[in-house]
């Protein structure tokens, strides 16, 4: 029998011809970053359909914040996005804001921008560090680690938490800043500025990092816009938005008066882009490579824009004023805020039946939609491929699952 | 742009959906017929001069009062209401979408109330939706994969519903 067919070409072609299989990937897998679960069908080495299964992390936050008043809510936000967690308060805050048609003092309004850009800056980074583990490479990430640790250094002193602050809360911040705050930050700005060219080094312009992210995971505009990604991951395909300059007068009256352009590729080139290494010639607009690149630019950004924000802060005469009630009653009504967060746009809704416990609230989580596109991007790619392309899109389990 | 004329353009391109509207709320809406809320949505997202080509949320409400004495002062009606958030990347602009659902189909509790998915014209609404049927129990006609996202697939009830009773037992773990 094995003479017969061992003359005929084709049939080594079915002797390695494989079967399809189901490869379990997590829910406890270093490059899921947290609890998430794919489920992969591969025919070799190629995979066909991703399917991620998630909710490990749900703690039904909503349903507790039926129980609890606006501000009481405020610590569970932090466990969403828990890489920026002060970007969180500060969604939720606005939104009861927005509700109770309230109005912070000038110098908190200086300070909030100052504290949330600070902690973009650290939420990229791990966003960076970590992108760099799923790809094979440690070291980016002890660099990231060691600048951020010096940001939560800064915020321990502002307000007593590393991780979960609290720190803005509705009406205003709990603390002002302590003595000598403003100039350790100017210090680590100063240090921390020459850093960044050491992360292009290592990562933008690395020739096996190239490899791994350009061309890979290309998602299209059109895509992007329909399944409703935003923040890093819809820039990093070529749209314009960035709702710290085009979302809600609450919320872009913050920035005002500050300058800083949107970190997107207009006619083939990114903001200041002869400061920054090249476009690699295989990157394609919306792949792994850009989005990874818009969350570098916006590490610049957004120190400028602390820069900007301890300048108009230290001018600002007067209190910080004291931040809203526990117990301060909401008018009847609704209101939906999204606000830019590091890993997109993050939208609280709150439905009051007049009193100071809400009748329903929602978070509409940014990595919830930019993960329900992975399966999209990851159709026919690689297995090698999958950690990229789910690592690209910065996702963090605690704001999915809520 | 979001001025009563808006509003014609609406109802003359699918009559019958606009039941309602409220232009001067903190984020102005309108109320879409339950049954319309797919074609409604089609026209916003491809063929209204604003076109809403994203989808940003879906919110359900549960407006229900276990306790019947505080039910008898409550000033709604009971029933499950649906928010749509859409925004227009293009034009930068928001619309709010509502629609009323009653609480159970036929107000047999246990049957889902049934509206159409908007999955065809926003494919981000998948999960949405699922995240909807998972927690607050709105059955959507249409939609491709209809399942529990956050809880498990064996999960009883729906929790961000306000009778919702937490669970005894699961699998051996104690509640309460």
């Amino acid at each position: 029998m094995a003479s017969v067919i061992g003359d005929d070409p084709r049939i080594i072609e079915f002797d390695v011809r494989t079967d399809e299989m189901l490869v379990n990937m997590g829910p406890q897998h270093p490059s899921t970053h947290g609890v998430l679960r794919l489920v992969l069908r591969t025919d070799g080495e190629i995979v066909s359909e991703v399917e991620p299964h998630i909710g490990y992390l749900h703690r039904c936050a909503e349903k507790i914040g039926e129980n609890l008043t606006h501000r009481q809510w405020i610590p569970y936000t932090d466990r969403m996005d828990y890489l920026a967690a002060m970007n969180m308060n500060l969604g939720w805050a606005l939104t009861v804001e927005k509700l109770m048609k309230y109005e912070v003092s000038e110098k908190a309004r200086h300070l909030r921008v100052l504290i949330v850009e600070l902690n973009r800056i650290a939420s990229h980074l791990v966003g960076m560090g970590a992108y760099g583990l799923d790809l094979g490479t440690f070291s980016p990430f002890l660099y990231a680690f060691r600048e951020r640790e010096k940001i939560l250094d800064l915020f321990e002193e502002a307000c007593g938490a590393r991780l979960t602050y609290s720190y803005i809360t509705v009406g205003g911040l709990t603390a002002d800043l302590p003595p000598g705050w403003l100039e350790r930050c100017e210090a680590f700005l100063d240090q921390f500025e020459p850093i960044i060219r050491e992360y292009h080094a290592l990562l933008t312009t690395n020739a096996i990092f190239v490899k791994r992210t350009a061309g890979i995971g290309v998602l299209s505009r059109e895509m992007a816009i329909e399944y409703g990604c935003t923040g890093p991951v819809l820039r990093g395909s070529g749209v314009d938005q960035d709702f710290r300059r085009d979302g809600e007068a609450i919320y872009t009256a913050m920035y005002d008066g500050y300058a800083f352009e949107v970190a997107v590729m207009k006619d083939g080139h990114y903001p200041r882009d002869h400061e920054y290494p090249a476009v690699p010639t295989d990157a394609v607009l919306g792949d792994c490579w850009h989005r990874f690149f818009v969350r570098m630019l916006e590490v610049v950004q957004s120190m400028d824009l602390v820069r900007q924000a301890i300048d108009r802060y230290s001018a600002c005469k007067g209190s910080l004023g004291e931040p809203l009630k526990l117990t301060e009653k909401m008018p009847v009504g609704d209101a939906y805020l999204e606000t830019e967060c590091p890993k997109g746009q993050m939208g609280f809704y709150v439905v009051s039946d007049g009193s100071a416990t809400p009748w329903r609230v929602r978070a509409r989580s940014s990595s919830f939609s930019n993960l329900a596109v992975a399966p999209e991007l990851c159709r026919g790619c690689l297995i090698a491929d999958v950690p990229a392309i789910v690592g690209s899109l910065d996702i963090v389990m605690g704001e999915i699952d809520r | 742009m979001r001025g009563p004329s808006f509003l014609d353009q609406l109802s003359d391109a699918v009559p019958g959906a606009v039941v309602g509207q409220n232009l001067d709320a903190l984020d102005p809406w309108i109320e879409i017929a339950p049954e319309q809320i797919a074609a409604a949505s089609r026209w916003l997202s491809k063929s209204s001069p604003v076109r809403f080509d994203s989808l940003q949320c879906i919110t359900a409400i549960d407006w229900f009062e276990p306790d019947p004495k505080k039910a008898a002062k409550v000033s709604w009606q009971p029933r499950t209401e649906l928010v749509y958030h859409l925004w227009s990347t293009s034009q930068r602009v928001s619309l709010v979408l509502k629609c009323n659902v009653p609480r159970w189909k036929g107000d047999v509790p246990g049957d889902l109330p049934e509206i159409p998915s908007v999955t065809g014209v926003w494919r981000g609404a998948d999960w949405h939706e699922r995240e909807v049927y998972d927690l607050s129990g709105v059955w959507f006609t249409g939609h491709p994969d209809l399942r529990r996202i956050l809880c498990p697939e064996d999960w009883e009830g729906h929790p961000l519903r306000k009778d919702y009773e937490q669970p005894l037992e699961y699998h051996g773990i104690r509640g309460k």
